[in-house]
């Protein structure tokens, strides 16, 4: 058979006639089913019918055998023969591969844009075979917002805005400040994104503390240029701490009361926060939460104390133990039984300390994963060298650790992204959340697909993002090896 | 204080029930230059693993420079501040480069300025003829330029002992020498050192003493003419037999 099919191939003298072959097959194959896909015309009927089935594939596949060659000094061809021609098999399944997506692209093309809607701003626009995208529209505000009021929905985009410029801090740092990045990302940032959050999108009396908290932040600030360093660590801890406690009960606790029905900014419970906003707020805090925690659990584990060692392990093995679903439904309806009567703590931070315990337990155990990935000749050396326990951690051996389980934590935390709509259980209507909402309305029943076609482009997004990030970072830290 | 730097005594050690350490004394005068040679599993790694405690031992007591190495841990950092160590596997620091790598341990262990460890790195870079390497990672270096960068590190830290762990045995035959001429420089600068190394060249060029260690115990410990010339036991010599 080989020796049969091997007077076809091509070679040096005759390629030009092979080439033209087997293009034109290869063409006439793919004209064929571009036909059938998008005009419905089948210009092969005239055959019986398993024959007209096949003949695309047939003919595809004999114009691929015929243009195969090693080398021809022609790119195109020589890629293409490179990388979906290589063999019989592989001609046959790229072959098959193009056919399903010229297949598969009119009825998605149809139902994306051709046939869709997306005037108009009622389900009666909705005639078409095609999705329908004006329910995307008129729900747009809700799925990113939630039941948050409309009025009031400046005060989330200011603060995703201010966060994510804040964010981007670290790309401008000179070099002078570029040692205090790690510092800033890993303590001040949560810290200011906490307040954004919790008291500027909440509102409310407690607004107040937020302000008394940016006051007391600047001022401290200003001051702090003016301390010497040796003093600085203590200063930025002990300063700002206490002129918040001045400015709330001493210098404007009796006026502020008063002001503080006036024009505070209106009080939004959290229970009506929701949409893709929510998503964003329990993943940002959820991510930033659970690597510190799940980093002490990891080192904990590995600890030579007993009593550090038995709880990290517990920790680690309760929290993995248990589905995510029950411990939010736990937080919500279990936890405040135990609680003092007048005691309340609210349900977002309850639900975003659970995520943060359950997937910290994932984090810790990728961590260990890349401690034990060192040779134990680095802490022998960062020990040689005089370092404690601390400081050979964090100077040696997790910046390498941590370089090595970056897919691993990336992989969690996409996990983590993903698992935030199950906080539905307690309530909490984050994007998928509030499509389930919607799609129950009874004005816009049946419009499900559409609805969880939004959800998934936005969640891929996101995810795909992350993705990126984390093979970016990857990339940045391949200094050595 | 007399001039011993290290004093051991009736030191032993086991790991679980094998008994690695059987009774060792050895005392360590200033400005000496020993070498530990003796078959592998003799306890040789171990003995020097010890001296900054990379080791626990469990009975005997060891002294490093007026300190006795105990379970209390403040100040086993400080003592091991003062006693360089070089490994067999180099153990750079493969994230940062050959220049952090010196750096790291003086401004974070040392609280010394920025500037004046970089200078001071590069002064011992340039005593290993590695300097125009200062910017390159560990991985991009040969063996023989790594080893020699460990060196520099542990010399950064301006120890009063320098502890080498067979610093050439895990390098081709042609860098062994280039590792072996930047420790001959350092010992001749007068560093206190103790090399386990089966180099016998480096041993008669640079030794005050040789030490012969076998299962666990000091065989034999000579001057080192006295040492390649009579030796006394029966075990030290054969093993000369064998490797000479």
């Amino acid at each position: 058979m080989m020796n049969k099919l091997n007077f076809l191939q091509p070679d040096k003298n005759n390629l030009n006639t092979y080439l033209y072959t087997g293009v034109i097959l290869v063409s006439l194959s793919i004209f064929i089913v571009f036909l059938n896909s998008f005009f419905n015309k089948d210009i092969i009927s005239f055959l019986p019918g398993s024959i007209s089935f096949f003949l695309p594939l047939i003919l595809g596949f004999i114009g691929l055998h015929l243009i195969r060659i090693d080398y021809s000094g022609l790119k195109f061809l020589d890629r293409v023969n490179k990388n979906i021609n290589t063999n019989n098999f592989n001609a046959f399944l790229s072959l098959l591969i193009v056919f399903v997506i010229i297949k598969s692209l009119p009825p998605l093309l149809s139902w994306f844009i051709l046939d869709a809607n997306i005037a108009g701003d009622s389900k009666d626009v909705c005639t078409g075979s095609g999705a329908c995208w004006t329910y995307i529209k008129i729900w747009f505000n809700r799925f990113m917002y939630g039941m948050y009021p409309n009025a009031e929905q400046w005060r989330i985009n200011l603060s995703f805005i201010a966060l994510a410029s804040l964010g981007t801090i670290g790309f401008f740092a000179t070099e002078k400040f570029k040692k205090y990045l790690t510092l800033y990302y890993v303590v001040v940032y949560p810290v200011i994104a906490f307040f954004f959050i919790f008291f500027f999108i909440s509102g409310g009396p407690i607004f107040f503390d937020f302000s008394y908290g940016i006051i007391a932040a600047v001022i401290s600030v200003i001051i702090g240029f003016f301390i010497p360093s040796k003093f600085k660590m203590y200063y930025f801890i002990i300063v700002p701490i206490t002129l918040y406690i001045l400015l709330k009960y001493v210098f404007f606790y009796e006026e502020l009361i008063e002001l503080g029905k006036l024009e505070a900014l209106e009080w939004v419970e959290t229970g009506a926060w929701g949409g893709l906003s929510l998503t964003f707020i329990v993943s940002f805090f959820c991510l930033i939460f659970c690597f510190p925690i799940g980093l002490f659990l990891s080192l904990g584990r590995r600890s030579d104390f007993p009593v550090i060692k038995y709880f990290s392990i517990g920790m680690i093995e309760f929290w993995r133990g248990v589905p995510l679903i029950t411990v939010l439904f736990m937080s919500s309806v279990m936890f405040p039984m135990f609680l003092p009567e007048d005691m309340f703590i609210d349900k977002l931070v309850r639900v975003i300390i659970a995520i943060s315990l359950f997937e910290a337990a994932y984090v810790a155990e990728v961590i260990r994963g890349g401690l034990q990935a060192l040779p134990r000749g680095q802490y022998d050396a960062a020990k040689s060298l005089g370092m404690g326990y601390w400081k050979m951690h964090i100077l040696v051996i997790l910046p390498q650790a941590l370089k090595l389980v970056i897919p691993g934590i990336a992989n969690t935390f996409l996990a983590l992204v993903k698992d935030t709509p199950l906080i539905f259980v307690v309530g909490l209507l984050e994007i998928v959340g509030m499509l389930n909402l919607a799609k129950t309305n009874p004005e816009w029943l049946g419009f499900a697909m559409e609805g969880y076609v939004f959800a998934s482009v936005l969640f891929f997004i996101i995810c795909y993002a992350m993705s990126k990030y984390s093979y970016n970072l990857e990339q940045k830290y391949k200094t050595e090896r | 204080m007399s001039d011993k730097i290290i004093q051991i005594t009736e030191m032993n050690k086991w790991f679980g029930d094998f008994q690695v350490l059987k009774n060792i004394n050895l005392e360590v005068e200033k400005n000496k230059k020993i070498v530990v040679c003796g078959p592998s599993g003799s306890g040789k790694s171990t003995l020097i693993r010890c001296i900054n405690r990379l080791e626990e031992h469990q009975q005997g007591s060891i002294i490093v420079d007026g300190n006795e190495l105990t379970e209390d841990t403040k100040d086993i950092e400080k003592i091991r501040a003062e006693v360089g160590m070089v490994f067999q596997q180099f153990n750079l620091f493969p994230h940062l480069s050959i220049l952090d790598n010196c750096t790291l341990a003086p401004i974070w262990v040392k609280k010394m300025p920025k500037k004046d460890a970089e200078e001071l790195a590069l002064q011992h870079l340039e005593k290993v003829q590695i300097a125009d390497q200062a910017s390159k990672y560990p991985g991009q270096l040969s063996g023989g330029q790594q080893q020699r960068c460990a060196i520099a590190r542990a010399l950064c830290m301006e120890p009063k002992i320098m502890l080498f762990d067979e610093p050439t045995s895990a390098l081709d035959p042609e860098m062994i020498k280039e590792v072996l001429d930047a420790m001959v420089n350092l010992a001749k600068a007068g560093m206190t050192m103790i090399v386990v190394t089966h180099e016998m060249g480096f041993a008669k060029e640079v030794a005050d003493e040789v030490i012969f260690m076998d299962e666990g115990m000091i065989v034999e410990r000579a001057e080192t003419k006295e040492f390649f010339a009579n030796p006394k036991s029966d075990r030290t010599k054969l093993f000369l037999s064998q490797i000479l």
